[in-house]
C-alpha cells in the first residue's frame, strides 16, 4: 500500500493516532472532529467488525469529500442495525432500498447529481457480502461497467450473516456455516467454491480496486481516500470480522482480521485499470492456523480429530496468494 | 421534518435514544500499571513518565521529572548497572529501550543548559548529613528540596564518595561529578570539606541540627596476605582508585596482578591498561560465575586485560605469584585441586570488596552495628537513635551509587516527615505492568539505539570517557522506543476501535473517558490498548 | 403542433416536454421504440442536462430510479411484462419510499408461454404495489397523461404507471398534438420533493418498520393513495382548460344515458367498445361504456354513483387471475356492492389476440339473453381445448400444455386448409 509507516515514531505508525505523529500522519478515526458517521446507539453485536469497518470507511470518505457525501446501503447487518424505527444511527444522508439494487441507486443517486449539476457531491455504496457477491452482483457490474460515478464498498464477512449465517459466495472453504454445516464428508463449505469480487472488478477495467481490513487502520483509510479522489467506478472490499457468525470472541475482532492478513488468506492490494498496482506487505507471518483456532466456524479442522488436509489447503490458498501478490516481497511488485 | 414520511425517514442521530450500555456484562476501566523498568529502579524513578516527557522533545520537562527522584542524571546515565533495561519490556520484544544513555543525555543537556531546581520556602530545620557520596548527596538535594537546610560533612577533599574514589574517569569524568553536585551547591546545599565526624554528638550540638542522616559509604577493604608477597606492594581496590584521584598516584611497575571478580576487580585492571601496565585479573571461580558484569569483562579483554579464571592466590615471591588451580563443584563453589601454576606480578591489587567504617558510631547511644560494620535501621531508615538516619553502603543491602541514591530519597521523606513531627507511609504503588498485557504489534519495530565507544587505541594511555553520548534526534529515537507500559499514551487506539463510538477522546494530555451509555463491554478496547492500559472488570448492576 | 407519428414517438415527445433529469431503461418489446427517441435525444441535448442510462436490467432500472429520484431528480423509464415484473421488488420499494417516478408500461402478456403481444396481465399483476396506475385510451391520451403523471406523482409523492397498450398504441401511427415546451412548463412546476438526500439537511431514508408501526406506515399510504380519486380529475380539468382537449380523469362515460348494460373496459379496446356501442344502439338497445382511466386507486364510490341505476354491467378485461377469473370485475363488483346489478366477467384479448366488434355483440347478446358463461372468454376456440382435454384424458400424457395446444391448432389448420 502507499501508505508511508513513520520509522521515526516507535508508536505511530500502526496505532490510530498518538500525540507525537504530524496531524497528517494520523488516522481520520484518532481524530476528535472525526465524523462518525454512523453513530452510538446503533444494535449491532459486541464488537462488530462490520459496524467498525463502515465507520472508518465513511468517516475516511467524509473527510476526503468535505462533508459532501450521500450513502446508499443495501439490506443486511448493517442496515438493520443502523436504521430500525425510530432510531437511525447515521449522521449522514443515508437511503436503503432494497437487498440487490445498492449498486443501481447510488448510480442513480450520481445520475441524479450529475444532472443538477451538484458535482461536489460524492456518492457511496454499501453493502455486505452477500449483496455484494450475490444477489446485487448483477447491478454492480453494471454500475462497473458503465463506469458510474460510484465507490462501493463491500464490507466481507463471509456469510449472510443477518438472516443467521448461511453460506454466501463469500464464504471461505470449510467455513461451516448454517446452509454449510460440519456434518458428512465434506464438512463445512466445499472447497473450491466461492468467487472473487475484487478480481472480478479488475476484470471490468474499473478506475480502482482495492482490499482493505479492519485491521490495518491507515491502510484502509488510505484506500477510501485514494478511490475519492478519483472518478468513476470504484470498488474496496473489507475485510470485517462477525463474532457471532466465526464464532470469535468479540474481543477478538481486530487480531482475527489481522490474522487473516498476517496468513496471507486475506491480500491486501490495490488496481488501478484492471492491474495490480500495488500490496500491502505481510509484516509478521503467521500460519493459518493462528487464523484458523481463533474461530469455532472452523472447530472441525481441531476437534475431535485434526484434519491435515483442509488446513493444509486452505494453507495453500494462503501461500498462493502470498505468491500471486507478493506479499512478503521486499520490493515494489 | 413534519413532511418527510412517517417512519420510513429517520432524523439523524436519533439512535442516541438507545443506550446500548445496559448490554454490558463486562466494562472497560482505563487503570495505570506500574512500568517494569520504574519497578525495577533502585532510585525510585518514574521512568515511563520521563520518557513519555522526552518523547515529546520536552526535555526539560523530562530532566524535571527525572529530578523529582535522582538529582544526579548525567552521573546515573553513565554510572548505574542499568536493572530498568534488564526489566524493561521491550527487551521481550527487540531489545530493551536504552534508558540510562537517554538519561545521561537529559542529565549532560541539564548541565549545559544550567538548569535549576526551585526548592520550597525554608522550614528553619536543619540537618546534618555525614559524607558527601551518592546517597548523603541525594538525601541532601531532597531536603533541600522540601525547604530544611542542609550541611555535609565530607571527610575526603572533595565530593562524590565512591562516585570519584571508586569509578575510574573514563566511565565518570570528574567535571560531571563537579557539576551535578555544584548545582546542588548551588541550590543551598553546605559541604564541608576535609571535614570527618568523630564525635558525632558534637557535630550535632555544634550544628544545632535537628535531625542526622549518616552516609559514609564503605570504605574500609577486605585484605588478605599473600605469604611472600612483598606487602608494600599488595594494595587494595580502594586505595589504588583512591590514589587516581590525587597528584602522586601510586606506581604499580609493569605487570599488575587483580585479585577478584566483582566490578572493581576490572576498574583497576582497566586503569591499569591506561597507565600501560599489564593487567591481569585472578578469580577463583569461572568467568560465568564472575559477579562483574558480562559486558564489562568483554570490553576489558578488547582492551587488552588478560584474565586467569579458576585460580587461587596461594602465595608470593620476589616478582612471581603462585596460583592454585581451582574447579568449580556442582554449587559453583570453588574447590581446591592441588595443582600449582606461578605467573609474574610487580603489584597485586586486592578487589575482595569494602565494608564501612563506623567505629564513630560506637559510643552512639541506640545505634546497633553488625558484624560486617553496616548499622541496621529501622523502616523509617532511622537507626536506634531517634533523628539518627542512615543509608547507602553502610547499611546492610546491596551496595551500589543508585541504590545508594534511592537511599538518599527514601532517608530525606522520612527526614522530612520526622522534622514535621509525622510518619512518611509509601503511597500504594499500581499492580505491575507485565509484557503479557501489552498488545505489541502496535509498536513499530525499532532496533536499540548504540551509543558510540571510543576506540581501542584511543583508550589506551587515555582516562578519555570510554562511552559516548547519544545526540539529540538518536536520544529522542530511543525515547520513543519506550512502550509506555501500563499507562495511557494516547495513541488514540481505544478511541478508534470501538464499534460503538462509546470512547471519548479528552484531548491532548488528558487521555481518555469510556461513556457507559453506549459501551456494549465488547472488549476490544482493552485487546488493542498496545500498553495494557485497560482493564476489563465485571459489571455490577 | 399536430403530426402523425407512432404512439411511442409521442410518449417520448411528451416526456421530453417534462424535462426529465434522469431517465434509465432495459430494453424490452414492445417499450423499445419510447426508449430509444429519448435516448437518442438525451444524447443528442435536446434534454438539459438530463441523464440517461443503459442499465443491466429492468431491476436496476428502476433501482437506479429510485436512487436518482431520492436525490430529487424527476425520473422516468418505460418497462413491460417480464421486465415490470423482473423489477417488481423495486416497484414496491419505489412505492413504499414516497418517490414520484413515472413509468410507461407498454402493456403486454407475461409468458409462459413467452408472448410479446399485448393483453394487461403485466400491470395488473403489480395493481396492488402502491402505484397510482392510469390507462390510456389513444396515443394522444397516452403522451398527454405523462404530463399528467409528473404532476399528479410529485404532488402526491407517490410513483404513477401510465399503461398503454402494447403494439397497439406504442406501434400505431395517429396524428397526435404535441404541446409547446412553455404550455408544458406552466402545467408541470419544477420537481420539489418533500425529501432528499442533500449533505446540508442529512436524513435517513429507507428505515425497518416493526409490527408497532407497520400497519401505520401502510395505512397512510393508502389515505395518500386515495388523494389522488380528488387530484386525478382535478389535474385533467386543468388539463383540458390549458390544453383544450379531454385526457385522463378516472373515468370517462359514453352513451351512457338510460343505458341499462354497461361494458367497462381499460385501455385501447374502448375504441372498438364504442364503435359496438353505436352499432347496437343503432339497433335499439341501451347501451354504454364506460373507460376506467385510473385503475389504481380505484374509483369504486365514483363508479358507484354512474352505475347505480343500470342493469347489468360488462366488465371486457384483458387479464386473467388464473383460478378465479376476472380482476377489474371482482373490484367493480366490490364497488356495486349491495345493489342488485349484475357484473359479467368477460376476459379477452389475451397475447395480443385481437377484440372485434361482432363478438362483442355477440357477447352483449348473450348477456342480455343472461346466457353469459361465468366468467366468460371471449373467442375461447373450444373446439380446441376439448380436443385437447379428450387427449388428456385418454393418453393421461403429461407434457408441456402449451406445446400440445399448438400441435392441436395446427393439426386442426392442417385440416380446415
Amino acid at each position: 500500500m502507499t501508505t508511508q509507516r513513520i520509522k521515526f515514531y516507535q508508536t505511530g505508525t500502526y496505532t490510530a493516532g498518538n500525540r507525537l505523529l504530524d496531524d497528517e500522519a494520523r488516522t481520520v478515526q484518532s481524530r476528535p472532529d472525526r465524523t462518525n458517521s454512523l453513530n452510538s446507539g446503533h444494535r449491532a453485536c459486541q464488537g462488530c467488525g462490520e459496524a467498525l469497518g463502515a465507520r472508518y470507511a465513511i468517516d475516511a470518505a467524509m473527510r476526503a469529500a468535505h462533508k459532501r457525501l450521500i450513502a446508499i446501503n443495501a439490506t443486511g447487518c448493517l442496515e438493520v442495525f443502523s436504521s430500525p424505527y425510530p432510531e437511525s444511527a447515521w449522521q449522514i444522508p443515508w437511503m436503503h432500498s432494497l437487498f440487490g439494487n445498492a449498486p443501481a441507486v447510488a448510480s442513480g443517486v450520481a445520475a441524479a447529481l450529475r444532472a443538477k449539476g451538484h458535482d461536489d457531491v460524492k456518492v457511496v455504496a454499501q453493502g455486505g457480502d452477500g449483496a455484494t457477491v450475490d444477489i446485487g452482483f448483477g447491478c454492480l457490474s453494471g454500475m462497473f461497467e458503465r463506469n458510474d460515478e460510484v465507490l462501493y464498498i463491500c464490507y466481507d464477512n463471509e456469510a449472510y450473516m443477518n438472516t443467521g449465517i448461511q453460506r454466501s459466495g463469500a464464504t471461505p472453504p470449510f467455513a461451516r456455516t448454517n446452509t454449510t454445516q460440519a456434518v458428512g464428508e465434506a464438512p463445512g463449505n466445499l472447497l473450491g467454491t466461492g468467487k472473487n469480487v475484487p478480481r472480478i472488478a479488475m476484470a471490468h477495467g474499473i478506475p480502482y480496486v482495492a482490499t482493505a481490513s479492519v485491521a490495518d487502520l491507515h491502510d484502509l483509510e488510505a484506500k477510501v481516500a485514494t478511490a475519492m479522489g478519483m472518478k468513476g467506478a470504484r470498488y474496496i472490499h473489507i475485510h470485517v470480522p462477525c463474532p457471532l457468525g466465526w464464532g470469535s470472541d468479540p474481543a477478538h475482532t481486530m487480531k482475527v482480521a489481522r490474522m487473516a492478513v498476517e496468513s496471507g488468506l486475506f491480500p491486501l492490494f490495490e488496481a488501478r485499470a484492471g492491474r495490480v498496482v500495488d500490496r500491502t506487505k505481510i509484516r509478521r507471518k503467521v500460519s493459518v492456523e493462528r487464523y484458523l483456532e481463533l474461530q469455532t466456524r472452523f472447530k472441525h479442522l481441531f476437534e475431535p480429530c485434526r484434519n491435515d488436509e483442509a488446513i493444509a489447503a486452505i494453507q495453500a490458498i494462503a501461500d498462493e496468494h502470498v505468491a500471486t501478490y507478493g506479499l512478503l516481497e521486499s520490493e515494489g511488485l | 421534518m413534519n413532511d418527510k414520511p412517517f417512519a420510513i425517514t429517520l432524523d439523524p442521530n436519533s439512535s442516541l435514544a438507545n443506550h446500548t450500555g445496559n448490554w454490558r456484562t463486562m466494562r472497560p476501566v482505563y487503570v495505570d500499571r506500574l512500568p517494569p523498568c520504574n519497578h525495577a529502579c533502585p532510585a525510585g524513578e518514574n521512568i515511563q513518565a520521563w520518557l513519555y516527557l522526552a518523547e515529546e522533545k520536552n526535555y526539560e520537562a523530562a530532566w524535571r521529572r527525572l529530578m523529582e527522584d535522582n538529582p544526579m542524571p548525567a552521573i546515573h546515565g553513565r554510572v548505574c548497572y542499568h536493572p530498568c533495561e534488564t526489566a524493561c519490556n521491550r527487551g521481550q520484544l527487540d531489545q530493551s529501550v536504552s534508558i540510562r544513555a537517554v538519561e545521561r543525555f537529559l542529565g549532560d543537556l541539564a548541565i549545559k543548559e544550567g538548569w535549576r531546581v526551585p526548592c520550597a520556602p525554608s522550614t528553619g530545620r536543619k540537618v546534618l548529613i555525614v559524607g558527601a557520596g551518592p546517597s548523603g548527596l541525594s538525601a541532601a538535594y531532597h531536603l533541600t528540596r522540601m525547604g530544611h537546610r542542609v550541611t555535609i560533612h565530607e571527610a575526603s577533599d572533595k565530593v562524590g564518595g565512591m562516585m570519584r574514589y571508586g569509578i575510574p574517569s573514563y566511565r565518570l569524568p570528574r567535571d560531571v561529578v563537579d557539576a551535578e553536585v555544584g548545582r546542588m551547591e548551588a541550590m543551598g546545599v553546605t559541604i564541608r570539606l576535609n571535614t570527618k565526624v568523630e564525635d558525632l554528638d558534637a557535630a550535632i550540638q555544634e550544628g544545632g541540627f535537628h535531625a542526622t542522616f549518616l552516609a559514609v559509604g564503605a570504605h574500609l577493604a577486605r585484605r588478605i596476605d599473600i605469604p611472600g608477597f612483598d606487602a608494600k606492594r599488595l594494595l587494595d581496590a580502594a586505595t589504588f582508585l583512591r590514589s587516581m584521584e590525587s597528584d602522586s598516584p601510586i606506581k604499580i611497575g609493569r605487570r599488575l596482578a587483580v585479585y577478584g571478580g566483582g566490578n572493581t576487580a576490572i576498574d583497576v585492571a582497566r586503569t591499569a591498561e591506561r597507565l600501560g601496565v599489564e593487567p591481569v585479573i585472578i578469580y577463583r571461580r569461572d568467568e560465568a560465575h564472575a559477579p562483574s558484569f558480562k559486558e564489562e569483562v568483554a570490553e576489558a579483554r578488547d582492551e587488552g586485560v588478560q584474565f586467569q579464571w579458576l585460580r587461587s592466590l596461594a602465595k608470593g615471591a620476589d616478582r612471581t605469584l603462585t596460583l592454585e588451580v581451582m574447579e568449580l563443584d556442582e554449587h559453583g563453589k570453588p574447590k581446591p585441586t592441588g595443582r600449582f601454576e606461578t605467573i609474574e606480578a610487580d603489584t597485586v591489587v586486592l578487589a575482595l570488596g569494602q565494608k564501612a567504617d563506623t567505629a564513630f558510631l560506637r559510643n552512639v547511644t541506640g545505634a546497633r552495628l553488625r558484624d560486617d560494620g553496616t548499622v541496621e535501621v529501622d523502616e523509617q531508615m532511622m537507626t536506634g537513635h531517634p533523628g539518627l538516619f542512615a543509608g547507602g553502603d553502610m547499611v546492610p543491602g546491596e551496595q551500589s551509587v543508585s541504590m545508594a541514591t534511592g537511599h538518599g530519597k527514601l532517608a530525606a521523606r522520612h527526614i522530612d516527615a520526622y522534622l514535621r513531627g509525622a510518619r512518611y507511609v509509601r503511597p500504594h504503588g499500581h499492580a505491575l505492568a507485565t509484557f503479557d498485557r501489552l498488545n505489541t504489534w502496535y509498536y513499530t519495530d525499532a532496533e536499540q539505539s548504540k551509543q558510540p565507544l571510543l576506540t581501542l587505541a584511543r583508550r589506551r594511555g587515555s582516562f578519555e570517557e570510554m562511552v559516548g553520548a547519544l545526540d539529540q534526534d538518536t536520544a529522542l529515537l530511543e525515547a520513543r522506543r519506550c512502550l509506555s507500559c501500563g499507562n495511557c499514551f494516547e495513541c488514540d487506539n481505544c478511541y478508534a476501535v470501538c464499534p460503538d463510538n462509546a470512547v471519548i477522546k479528552l484531548g491532548a494530555g488528558n487521555r481518555f473517558a469510556i461513556n457507559y451509555d453506549y459501551c456494549k463491554g465488547c472488549g476490544l478496547c482493552a485487546e488493542e490498548c498496545p500498553c495494557g492500559a485497560i482493564d476489563m472488570v465485571k459489571e455490577v448492576k | 403542433m399536430r403530426a402523425q407519428i407512432e404512439g411511442s414517438q409521442a410518449v417520448a415527445e411528451a416526456v421530453v416536454l417534462c424535462r426529465p433529469e434522469v431517465i434509465a431503461a432495459y430494453p424490452i418489446s414492445p417499450q423499445t421504440h419510447i426508449v430509444e427517441r429519448l435516448s437518442r435525444m438525451v444524447k443528442g441535448g435536446e434534454v438539459g442536462r438530463c441523464q440517461y442510462l443503459n442499465v443491466e436490467s429492468e431491476f436496476g432500472a428502476l433501482s437506479v430510479l429510485i436512487g436518482a429520484s431520492a436525490a430529487g431528480a424527476r425520473t422516468y423509464t418505460a418497462t413491460t411484462s417480464q421486465g415490470l415484473l423482473f423489477m417488481a421488488e423495486a416497484v414496491y420499494n419505489a412505492a413504499g419510499l414516497g418517490l414520484p417516478i413515472v413509468m410507461t408500461i407498454a402493456n403486454r402478456a407475461v409468458g409462459a408461454p413467452i408472448n410479446i403481444w399485448n393483453d394487461h396481465s403485466d400491470s395488473m399483476a403489480l395493481r396492488d404495489a402502491g402505484w397510482i396506475q392510469l390507462y390510456a385510451e389513444t396515443c394522444q391520451e397516452a403522451a398527454d397523461l405523462h404530463l399528467q403523471a409528473f404532476r399528479l406523482a410529485e404532488e402526491l409523492s407517490c410513483p404513477v404507471m401510465v399503461c398503454m397498450d402494447g403494439y397497439i398504441l406504442t406501434h400505431a401511427y395517429e396524428p397526435i398534438d404535441l404541446p409547446d415546451q412553455s404550455e408544458v412548463d406552466s402545467f408541470l412546476p419544477p420537481f420539489s420533493p418533500v425529501q432528499v438526500l442533500d449533505p446540508s439537511d442529512p436524513i435517513s431514508i429507507g428505515a425497518m418498520v416493526g409490527p408497532e408501526a407497520f400497519t401505520e406506515v401502510k395505512y397512510l399510504a393508502h389515505r395518500q393513495h386515495l388523494r389522488a380519486l380528488t387530484l386525478v380529475p382535478d389535474i385533467a380539468d386543468s388539463f383540458e382548460q390549458q390544453f383544450h382537449r379531454e385526457s385522463g380523469g378516472l373515468y370517462r362515460a359514453y352513451r351512457m344515458t338510460d343505458a341499462d348494460t354497461v361494458i367497462i373496459a381499460l385501455g385501447s379496446v374502448i375504441g372498438t367498445i364504442k364503435d359496438t356501442v353505436d352499432e347496437l344502439r343503432d339497433e335499439g338497445i341501451a347501451i354504454g361504456c364506460l373507460k376506467v382511466g385510473c385503475y389504481r386507486p380505484f374509483p369504486a364510490m365514483q363508479l358507484r354513483a354512474v352505475l347505480e341505476s343500470v342493469t347489468r354491467v360488462i366488465v371486457v378485461e384483458k387479464d386473467l387471475a388464473v383460478g378465479i377469473g376476472g380482476i377489474v370485475s371482482a373490484d367493480v363488483r366490490m364497488a356495486l356492492n349491495g345493489l342488485p346489478i349484475p357484473v359479467h366477467t368477460v376476459i379477452a384479448g389475451l397475447g395480443g389476440r385481437s377484440i372485434s366488434a361482432e363478438s362483442l355483440k355477440h357477447m352483449v347478446r348473450d348477456a342480455r339473453a343472461e346466457r353469459l358463461s361465468e366468467p366468460y372468454f371471449l373467442d375461447l376456440n373450444m373446439r380446441v381445448v376439448d380436443e385437447e382435454l379428450a387427449r388428456r384424458q385418454e393418453e393421461r400424457q403429461a407434457g408441456p400444455l402449451a406445446e400440445q395446444l399448438i400441435r392441436a391448432v395446427k393439426a386442426i389448420g392442417t385440416k380446415v386448409v
